[in-house]
Formats: C-alpha cells, sequence, structure tokens
C-alpha cells in the first residue's frame, strides 16, 4: 500500500510542479496574469470541467469510465430552454434538470449494474444518445433570454473576491467528494472494488449498489454543471459542452487517478484541474493559438499515463539487474 | 485419466460440431443486419416511394464509403481488444496533407494515395508503439493523440481551407465516378474490406489478433508476439484511416482542419452494431461495414421520410446500446453453451 502511495505521491509531485511551473511561465510572460480578474478568468475558464471531474474521479477509481457527461450538459441546457419557452419558473427548472440528469445517470447505472454491459461501451453509446435527444428537444436553436438574476450569479463572483460564484460550488462539492472518497468507508470500498473488484464483493462491498449510485450522482452533478454552463454563457444551447467529457477525463488521468482503477487522490485531480485552467490562461495570454492548448493538453494526458508506466518498466529492469549483480556475487 | 482412452474417439466429432455452433453465431449477426437492413429498405420505400431510386441509394453509398472505411479499421484494432479513437483526427490531418500535396507540390495521384496511407500510418504506428510497448489502455493514448494530432493539423492548417479548384480533377472525378452505374469510392471501400476480411478470416496473423482479444495472456503463452500484432494493428487501422482522409478530400473537395471531426464515435458505433465486441475476440469487418450502412440507410431514411433530423444521433445511440445488450446476451448463451459441450465430453 505504501508502495503505491510513493508512486502515487511521485506522480502528484509532478503535477504540481508542472503547476508552478505554468504559474511561472504566465507570470514572466504578462503582467496580466497575476491580477484578481485573471485569476477569474482561470477558474471561470474550468469550472464545469471541475465540478464534472469531482465524481468521475470516483467512478474512474471504481474501475468503471462515464463518457456521456458532456451529452448530459447539453440535455441539461437544452431542456433548461425548452422548458423555460414553455412557461416553467426557473425554481422549478433548476431541481427538475438534476433530477432528469440523475436519471441519465440512473440508465447508464442500471446497464453497466444489471446487464453487466461495459461502461466504456455503454456511455459512449448514451453519450450519442442523450446528446440526440438533446438536438430533439431544441433543435439547433439557442433560447437566451434568461432572468438576470441566474444569468448575473453564473458569471459573477463570490462576495467581493474575484471568485466566481460557480466556483464556490465547486469548492463545496470538492470537500464533500473528498471526505467522501478518503475519509468514509464508501470511500474504501470504491478503491477496494477498483483494486479487485471480486475480491470485494467477496469481502463482503455492495459492488453492483455502489457503482449505480455512483453513476447516479455523476449524471446528478453533470446536470448541475450544465445549469450552471447555462447560467455562465447565458444561452441555452443543444451543443453546449460537445467535446467536454474528453476534458474531463484528461483531467482525472493527470491527477494520478489510475485508468485501471483502485488508485488515485482527489487532491490530485484538483491540482490537475487548476493546471489546466493556469495552462489555458497562460497560453491564451501570451496569443498561442487554441491549436497548441489542443497538443499541449493530449500531450499532458499522454504524459500522465506513460510517465508512471515507463517508471514502472524503468524500476523492474533495475530491480533485474540489481538482482542478477547480487546474484552473481552469491555464486562466486 | 481414465478419459484419455475415451478422449481420442470422441473430440473430433464434438469439435466440429462446437465449431459451426460458433461459427452459426458469428455468421447470424451478419445475416440478422442485412436481414434489418432490408426490412428497413422495404419498410421506407413503402412509405415513400421515391427513396428506392437509383441517386438516392448511389449517396447512400457514397455517405457511408467513409465511415465503413474507418470500420473496417477500427475491426482490426477492437478484434485485439483494444479502441482506436484518433481515426477521426488521422482522417483530418490525412485529408489536409492530401489537399497541400497537390495545391503545393503538384504530386502525382498515385503518390498521394501512397503518401497519405503512409501518413497515417505513421501516426498508427505511435498509437501503436505506446499501446504494446508501454502498456497503457488504448482508450486513453487513443483519446490523447485524438487531441494532440488534431492540434498539430489545427496548427498546420493556420485557418486555411484548401479548395477543390486547387486539386487536379481526375482525383475530384474519383467522388463522382462510376463503374458501370456503381459509384468508384464505395468500390475502394468493398477492397479493402475484402482483402482485410480474407487477413482477418483466414491468415495466420489474422487469427493471432482474435486470440489476442479474447485472451491476451493465454495468446502471449502460447508464443503469439502480441506486442508486434498489437502494434500491426494500430499501423493498420491508421494506414486505412489515412486513406479514408484522401477519399474524403476526393469526395468533398474542400478541405480544413475540422475534416473528419467526431466521426470516430461513427466508427465506433458501426463497428459495435455490427457484431464486433468491444472486449474483443469476435467480430468480422462484414460485420462492421453492414454496421455503417445500416446506420448511414438509417440516416437517409429519416432524411426521405421528413423525420426530424435531429432524431439520428439519438437513434444512433440507442441502437449501439442495444447492439451492446444483444451482444452480451450472445456472449452469455455462447459461454453457457461451450460448458454444457465441454461438460459432455468428460
Amino acid at each position: 500500500m505504501s508502495d503505491l502511495k510513493t508512486r502515487l505521491a511521485r506522480w502528484e509531485t509532478v503535477t504540481v510542479f508542472l503547476l508552478i511551473g505554468a504559474i511561472i511561465y504566465g507570470t514572466s510572460t504578462s503582467e496580466d496574469f497575476f491580477t484578481g480578474g485573471n485569476l477569474n478568468s482561470i477558474l471561470s475558464d474550468i469550472v464545469e470541467i471541475a465540478i464534472i471531474a469531482l465524481p468521475l474521479t470516483l467512478i474512474i477509481v471504481a474501475a468503471e469510465i462515464d463518457l456521456s457527461v458532456a451529452s448530459v450538459v447539453g440535455l441539461t441546457s437544452a431542456l433548461i430552454g425548452y422548458l423555460w419557452n414553455h412557461g416553467w419558473a426557473m425554481e422549478m427548472i433548476i431541481p427538475a434538470v438534476i433530477v432528469a440528469g440523475a436519471v441519465a445517470g440512473a440508465i447508464n447505472g442500471v446497464l453497466v449494474t444489471r446487464l453487466g454491459l461495459p461502461s466504456l461501451a455503454v456511455t459512449i453509446g448514451t453519450l450519442g444518445l442523450y446528446r440526440g435527444l438533446a438536438y430533439v428537444i431544441l433543435g439547433d436553436t439557442a433560447v437566451a433570454d434568461f432572468p438576470s438574476q441566474f444569468t448575473d450569479w453564473g458569471f459573477g463572483t463570490f462576495a467581493g473576491t474575484q471568485i466566481p460564484n460557480p466556483f464556490i460550488v465547486f469548492v463545496v462539492l470538492a470537500v464533500v467528494f473528498g471526505i467522501v472518497l478518503h475519509r468514509t468507508g464508501i470511500g474504501r470500498s470504491i478503491f477496494a472494488m477498483g483494486a479487485n473488484e471480486e475480491a470485494a464483493h467477496f469481502s463482503g462491498v455492495r459492488v453492483k449498489r455502489i457503482k449505480f449510485w455512483l453513476f447516479v450522482v455523476t449524471g446528478a452533478v453533470a446536470a448541475l454543471a450544465g445549469v450552471i454552463y447555462t447560467f455562465r454563457f447565458a444561452s441555452a444551447r443543444a451543443d453546449n459542452a460537445v467535446g467536454l467529457e474528453l476534458s474531463v477525463v484528461a483531467v482525472v488521468l493527470l491527477g494520478g487517478v489510475s485508468i485501471f482503477g483502485g488508485r488515485g487522490h482527489l487532491l490530485g485531480v484538483i491540482c490537475a484541474v487548476l493546471l489546466l485552467g493556469t495552462l489555458r490562461n497562460a497560453l491564451t495570454i501570451n496569443d498561442v493559438s487554441a491549436e497548441v492548448l489542443t497538443i499541449v493538453t493530449g500531450s499532458l494526458l499522454l504524459l500522465s499515463v506513460l510517465g508512471p508506466s515507463v517508471a514502472a518498466r524503468i524500476r523492474g529492469a533495475l530491480r533485474t539487474t540489481k538482482s542478477r549483480e547480487e546474484g552473481n556475487v552469491q555464486v562466486q | 485419466m481414465s478419459t484419455t482412452a475415451s478422449a481420442p474417439a470422441t473430440p473430433p466429432a464434438q469439435h466440429d460440431e462446437g465449431r459451426s455452433f460458433i461459427d452459426t453465431v458469428v455468421r447470424a449477426r451478419e445475416v440478422s443486419l442485412i436481414g434489418v437492413l432490408a426490412l428497413l429498405v422495404l419498410g421506407v420505400s413503402i412509405a415513400e416511394p421515391r427513396f428506392l431510386n437509383a441517386q438516392n441509394l448511389r449517396d447512400i453509398l457514397l455517405n457511408v464509403t467513409i465511415v465503413a472505411l474507418l470500420a473496417v479499421g477500427q475491426t482490426i484494432v477492437v478484434v485485439t481488444r483494444n479502441i482506436d479513437l484518433s481515426v477521426g483526427s488521422i482522417l483530418g490531418i490525412t485529408a489536409f496533407a492530401t489537399g497541400v500535396m497537390f495545391a503545393d507540390h503538384n504530386l502525382p495521384i498515385g503518390v498521394v494515395f501512397v503518401g497519405g496511407i503512409l501518413f497515417g500510418a505513421f501516426f498508427g504506428a505511435i498509437n501503436g508503439a505506446m499501446v504494446a510497448f508501454a502498456k497503457v489502455p488504448s482508450l486513453v493514448i487513443t483519446l490523447g493523440t485524438l487531441y494532440v494530432i488534431r492540434g498539430i493539423d489545427y496548427a498546420w492548417a493556420h485557418g486555411r481551407q484548401i479548395n477543390a479548384a486547387d486539386m487536379p480533377d481526375s482525383f475530384l472525378d474519383l467522388g463522382t465516378a462510376q463503374v458501370a452505374g456503381f459509384p468508384v469510392l464505395p468500390l475502394i471501400t468493398v477492397a479493402v474490406m475484402i482483402l482485410v476480411g480474407t487477413v482477418l478470416g483466414r491468415a495466420r496473423m489474422g487469427r493471432e489478433l482474435y486470440a489476442i482479444g479474447s485472451n491476451p495472456d493465454a495468446a502471449n503463452l502460447a508464443g503469439i508476439r502480441v506486442t508486434r500484432r498489437v502494434l500491426g494493428a494500430f499501423v493498420a487501422s491508421g494506414a486505412i484511416a489515412g486513406l479514408a482522409g484522401v477519399l474524403y478530400a476526393a469526395r468533398f473537395g474542400t478541405l480544413d482542419a475540422a475534416a473528419g471531426n467526431g466521426i470516430e464515435l461513427a466508427a465506433v458505433s458501426a463497428v459495435v452494431v455490427g457484431g464486433v465486441a468491444i472486449f474483443g475476440g469476435s467480430g468480422t469487418v462484414y460485420g462492421a461495414a453492414l454496421g455503417a450502412l445500416l446506420l448511414a440507410t438509417i440516416r437517409s431514411s429519416l432524411v426521405n421520410l421528413q423525420v426530424n433530423p435531429f432524431w439520428e444521433q439519438a437513434i444512433n445511440g440507442t441502437l449501439l446500446l442495444a447492439a451492446i445488450a444483444l451482444d452480451r446476451l450472445l456472449a452469455l448463451r455462447m459461454a453457457r453453451e461451450l460448458r454444457r459441450r465441454a461438460s459432455h465430453r468428460v
């Protein structure tokens, strides 16, 4: 266990160094970087990714995956627009769409736990299904006449600081998920089922039940992110957040969570989220094109999985050479 | 040990029985796909007779060419229990490269085709190297290369758009040319499909790919060069995606850095609907191509029946889910059947 911890800590250290590096890059190349306004930009830019990364971390630690999250965001957005056009009050719409998100997650959960289908394939299917439903509901129109009290909250800041309101939501959720994953029995169960599902099952862990609820929570949180997205951009569209799932998965893996499940720390993911935001911001300030950003994000993702793998192989090779040398000494 | 006396006598017959059952299950998917396709075409033509005209059918075939080709390439990879999400980006960058080869360097068509395929194979090799040597799940690797290759594509293009006017007519004609009433581009896809299908089904190399997907550890212990085969699978997928990029350029003429954005999902959907199990080890390119054809026909049906086209994606998603569920059922049935037969031998 401690070996795993040290290995994990090593990747997280890399992420922290990269974050510091990005901050240095930002400050050294532009004096606008360390301003409150820029901090606001950084945090707003990644707030939906950050929020969705929280439940997705738990899902990936449980050795599953959910690629439909961005489509749930889009579906939520479309629903908000549709219901608003049909005269629903916003106070009714918000809980309704979050329930809808939970239902979407429940469908994923049922297909994975009851029918035993692989979550990769299922969520690729629901990615299409939910996005498709979003298009059916709203077509390619946009709804933008939301009352200012909500949209103002969406891109407003908290209590006189420059921290965006939605980010506070993230902080609260991060604390909750952090406590659940790292300090409760359920969290330990999630690690256990990710490491070895059968062993966990025979140890009494309710694998299927926990996985089902993980998917439900992911759907609900994705819906919440959809609400925030819609208010932040003051626009409900069926094609909101297309492709977002890639950024979320990238950020979780970058944060040191193993794709095989069973390992990872939420702090690493939070670090990776901040890294992504800072990097995007630093590059944009320097007029680096969005394309280079894509290359950078992809490269970081590759690095985050190749790094530990290559490191493990080097360690393994060193161990073999070492024991061979020792063996030779003994023979002599 | 008393079983060894009777064992030599009975296995051959039961082995044949077992193989033919499995064959039936596998063939059943292709047959049922053709059946569904036929029903669909029949149903739609009754509701809307214009559906059955030659031009419309030709359009469907043209539209499905690219996705079916990608589905064939994807099958090679999925059969080994991997996935290649970067094919859309490889298609995009090779399509753009095709435009550049014509517009800026005036290369002959043959060279461009070879160049596109090699370019795609190059990216496939990078994918394969990371998956096979670093032993990292292909989902993550190809997710990363999806980003990186698309980014390189955008950075290279720098907003440039290559127009049909920049490419030779003889090349663009491929997009509309016909051989005995049959459009040329789909024929290329069919040729590739038959080539790959034959290798996968008959050549030792192909069977080894299935073995790797079925049980990687057993394949390794059986002496199969897993690393080499998986690398080869990704190179093939990349090469085919490269070819698809060249065909894309011939079909659409106008090229920018966004070509093929998101098409990997259509390819994966086609493959799964076509009966290639996402867990590897089974499925054929013919099924995958049929899956692509089915999805394209559904899309055309929606247009012809004047159904809200926005239903297409939802329907595709549902079909994918139905296909996976069906696959699961079949796999469970097959496992039960194999257990039953194994117990009979004792």
